[in-house]
């Protein structure tokens, strides 16, 4: 039977892992390979890796440092920060990743999905919907959070399910490091508008929460941040992540019928 | 040795890298040249079937590929579009694949699940294997591999299905016909399962 998947979700800026709160007051908190070969060790389910100066600063993806991701993981990477072209996620699949995941440029370009879908096929394509509550409603964000552009994420995700994506990344930006449990009533919509699979990003602070949204969603990514990298009310740097008979009994206890 | 057919597409290091870990010598071949009389080939892929036929052709490596294996009985394994393209044909595309094997390749069709399932088929799912030694020897149960598509492997004799899984409904997973090989995950990124897969690969 297909798996839920768990999922580390590492931010990289100036070349460092970073743990944010609320998009901001970045925290350094390591190597990115180092964290990579310790993932490795967890056997983790999937990693992703999302470089948050590159869009912000216009700049192109950095190549080497997701060759070296690439050849260093022994899990499924996804890749994302900086995509702008179908030519550009075409040369980074070829560098050994299995998914790149755009955002801004989506929501600028939704043609550009096509496009990729050409080369790398549809299945490697992840759309990621950074999402903040502006009152009673949802809007996605990009830029880091910086810059409005006035569309409906659920709206948006259908859009974009008939152009192509592979999967939908939903990031809650008011729950991002927060670790107070996911924003179901945002995935819930979301999850109700597409059938593409869907993970979601930003709230996670114990297993407990993941456990929530496999009993919620069943087949769905669970991706945290905080939860795999801190320690503690004082958020002590240490890398964790359930071992497997853990991890299969929570998600065998969540997907039992209530 | 190990042959990893580096066209462009798929993690050829990651393959490469758990082969060096094995201590099983491993180059990777990107001319004909490289090929050289080469005995265990492994064609790796992630990409579209087009993109990957295209590229394929363009690497100048697919005459002495067919020669290899359709002549000289080399055993070689695909991996994901890799194993998609020793069918003769994708729905994902109009250009013809390898024909190694009698096979086509379909898309998953939404209506013949049996209950609500999301596509891509993406993250890790039991495989069950119709034979407990070769490829998958030691992999008969508890093993999971990591699987990322939207067409699956369907070919037209049932003494070549290797392993199936289930997916509301079940498809073919690893296919042999002979000395070819297919498996739908991917090998290189399903941990300790996935290397003992390409290990057994390397003794078979």
């Amino acid at each position: 039977m297909l798996q839920p998947r768990i999922i580390p979700c590492l931010l990289v800026k100036n070349g460092g892992l970073v743990k944010t709160v609320a998009f901001g007051s970045p925290k350094y908190v390591g190597d990115p390979l180092n964290a990579v070969r310790i993932f490795n060790e967890k056997e983790v389910d999937e990693l992703t890796v999302l470089d948050i100066d590159a869009t912000a600063h216009g700049r192109e993806p950095d190549y080497a440092l997701i060759r070296n991701l690439a050849v260093e993981c022994r899990m499924p990477l996804c890749y994302g920060g900086g995509v702008t072209t179908a030519e550009q996620i075409q040369k980074i699949i070829s560098l050994g990743v299995e998914k790149v995941a755009v955002s801004a440029a989506a929501i600028a370009d939704p043609a550009l999905l096509p496009r990729a879908c050409e080369r790398v096929g549809r299945q490697s394509i992840v759309v990621v919907l950074d999402v903040r509550k502006v009152g009673h409603r949802y809007e996605l964000f990009t830029h880091n959070g910086t810059r409005a552009t006035g569309l409906d994420p659920v709206e948006f995700a259908a859009r974009i399910e008939r152009l192509g994506a592979g999967e939908i990344v939903v990031n809650s930006i008011d729950r991002d490091g927060a670790m107070k449990g996911y924003d179901i009533e945002l995935l819930t919509r979301v999850r109700e508008a597409v059938t593409l699979p869907m993970t979601a990003l930003g709230g996670a602070g114990s297993m407990k929460d993941v456990a929530e949204l496999i009993r919620r969603f069943g087949i769905v990514g669970a991706a945290a941040g905080s939860l795999f990298v801190f320690k503690g009310v004082y958020r002590a740097v240490l890398i964790s992540y359930p071992n497997r008979t853990d991890k299969d009994a929570l998600i065998a206890q969540a997907r039992q019928p209530a | 040795m190990i042959t990893i057919v580096d066209y462009g597409l798929g993690n050829v290091q990651a393959i490469a890298n758990i082969y060096t870990r094995l201590n099983i010598p491993v180059r990777a071949a990107r001319s004909k040249a490289d090929l050289a009389d080469a005995r265990k080939i492994v064609l790796p892929g992630v990409g579209a079937f087009d993109w990957a036929m295209a590229r394929l052709d363009e690497s100048g490596m697919r005459e002495r590929l067919d020669q290899l294996v359709m002549e000289e009985r080399s055993d070689v394994i695909g991996i994901c579009v890799g194993m998609q393209m020793l069918a003769a044909r994708s729905d994902e595309g109009s250009l013809p694949g390898l024909g190694w094997v009698d096979a086509d390749v379909r898309i998953f069709d939404n209506k013949a699940f049996t209950g609500p399932t999301h596509l891509p088929h993406m993250g890790w799912n039991d495989v069950v294997p119709s034979r407990d030694d070769g490829l998958f020897a030691g992999l008969g149960s508890g093993a999971r591999f990591y699987f990322l598509h939207s067409y699956y492997f369907a070919p037209k004799h049932e003494k070549d299905v290797l392993a199936t899984t289930d997916y509301n409904g079940s498809f073919v997973s690893g296919v042999q016909c002979g000395n070819v090989f297919g498996v739908q995950f991917h090998p290189e990124k399903s941990h300790q399962w996935g290397i003992r897969l390409l290990k057994n690969f390397a003794e078979l």
